[in-house]
């Protein structure tokens, strides 16, 4: 299983990664890790006759904090966002994905900005950046543009982006004294997909949600906000959640589907365990 | 920027500590040039990341062998398992995968090793389930884990200053 032949440009700067992807739009893709791309191409699922690698492209760099938001360069290995500080304290729900995403080599190589943009209906990313609140930064030689996490996916495999348009970096707003998060996904076996994921992000002030996003994973073609959660959950108080009222709303919300390995009786009945362990762990959490 | 054609673009990869010169095909993967030099201990299963027999090492960290182009790694350093061999901070390691019986065909092996070295360099104490959690990315049809998993928790305890029997 061999790629391809494909032409291979090395990025020194982001102008030169908007000159391939303007004169060549869908016949180039941008190569970051590689770690979804190059196993799409040995299968030859994809064939790009192009690769822009960017890894050398300095402005898709660094974690910072920018005022009320941690700006996460799209490049960052996610062994790098795994271990950073600045992540765990200030975004702690990434903080608390990144272990499950593949494998420890596969981390070293595979990038945040990456793993978003191929928006694997069974990862983890997407849906913590929707349960964020995360802004997307969008750039091309036509300017940049911001989208909400919320708006970013389309569908599986599918975000907003145009062939032209690069992921520079995502602000992540930073966690708050009363901030809590729930992160957590079930597969057979450690570093498979997962069968079912939650990540949950819910501001609790005085006992009582005054938000509650909770995004579910690999259930559906994208990752899934639950809208009858937040409105059930938000106003009320942690101590008298009604833990079944908030699973059978959840089971009339999102109605999972059957992939290759698990029915969609199993993932529903998955997503309720999921949510159950995150209210019992936001109780605890705000007691 | 830089750009190769389809055919042959040179690139100079370090590898085990050697300057190597090469023309390669930008689709060439750094598993299949390095066993094309005739350093096949590196060895080639799923090609699409899973199994980890294609682990090596790209400037001091485990990578997928078959997910890196051998063109990403030009002006890089990459050792594979004959160099980690050679520079002998595996021994401890191999001579307990031995003692323990850890392989058989030894397919998975220098995937195994490479991969529990790094492991134990970034976790000195790490429990059994921690080392099955950093394992997990390397799959083993023989030896059925468990023999890997005591070689590698034994010598986790013995470059700690115990041992294990």
């Amino acid at each position: 299983m061999k790629p391809r032949s494909f032409e291979y440009i090395r990025a020194t700067s982001l102008d030169d990664v908007f000159v391939v992807l303007d004169k060549h739009d869908d016949d180039a893709k941008i190569l970051a890790g590689g770690q979804s791309l190059v196993p799409a191409m040995n299968m030859r699922f994809a064939a790009p006759e192009i690769l822009i690698d960017i890894a050398d492209v300095d402005a898709l760099k660094g974690i910072a904090l920018n005022g009320d938001v941690l700006t996460i360069g799209a490049m960052n290995r996610h062994v790098d966002v795994l271990n950073s500080a600045d992540v765990a304290t200030h975004a702690p729900l990434i903080s608390a994905a990144m272990p499950n995403i593949a494998h420890a080599t596969i981390r070293n190589r595979g990038t945040f900005g990456g793993s978003l943009c191929n928006a694997d209906p069974a990862s983890e990313l997407p849906a913590c950046a929707i349960a964020a609140n995360a802004r997307f930064n969008i750039q091309s030689s036509a300017g940049a543009r911001r989208v909400a996490a919320a708006e970013f996916f389309e569908g599986t495999y599918a975000t907003c982006m145009e062939a032209n348009e690069v992921l520079v970096s995502v602000d992540v707003p930073i966690a708050k004294p009363t901030t809590h998060v729930y992160f957590d996904e079930l597969a057979r076996r450690k570093g498979d997909y997962a069968m079912a994921g939650l990540a949950a992000q819910a501001d609790i002030k005085g006992g009582k949600f005054t938000s509650a996003n909770f995004v579910y994973f690999a259930v559906s073609e994208m990752a899934a906000y639950s809208k009858a959660l937040s409105q059930m959950l938000v106003g009320s108080k942690i101590a008298k959640v009604d833990v079944d009222a908030v699973c059978a709303a959840l089971g009339d919300d999102i109605i999972p589907f059957e992939d290759l390995t698990t029915s969609g009786a199993a993932k529903a009945h998955m997503m309720n365990v999921l949510t159950r362990r995150a209210l019992a762990a936001f109780q605890e959490a705000s007691a | 920027m830089s750009a190769s054609t389809p055919v042959g673009t040179p690139v100079t990869i370090t590898v085990n500590g050697e300057a190597m010169t090469a023309l390669v095909e930008p689709r060439t993967s750094l598993a299949d040039f390095l066993r094309e030099t005739g350093l096949t201990g590196t060895h080639v299963g799923c090609e699409h990341g899973v199994c980890g027999a294609c682990t090596v090492m790209v400037d001091g960290v485990t990578a997928r062998g078959c997910l890196t182009l051998a063109v990403q790694c030009d002006g890089g350093e990459v050792e594979t398992i004959e160099g980690a061999t050679e520079a002998g901070r595996l021994k401890d390691l191999q001579d307990n995968f031995v003692e323990k019986n850890s392989l058989q065909c030894g397919f998975c092996t220098p995937g195994m090793v490479l991969t529990a070295d790094e492991l134990l360099r970034q976790n000195p104490s790490p429990t059994r389930e921690e080392i099955r959690e950093h394992m997990s990315g390397n799959y083993c049809r023989c030896t059925g884990y468990q023999a890997i998993v005591d070689a590698v928790e034994l010598t986790a305890k013995q470059r700690r200053g115990g041992s294990l029997r």
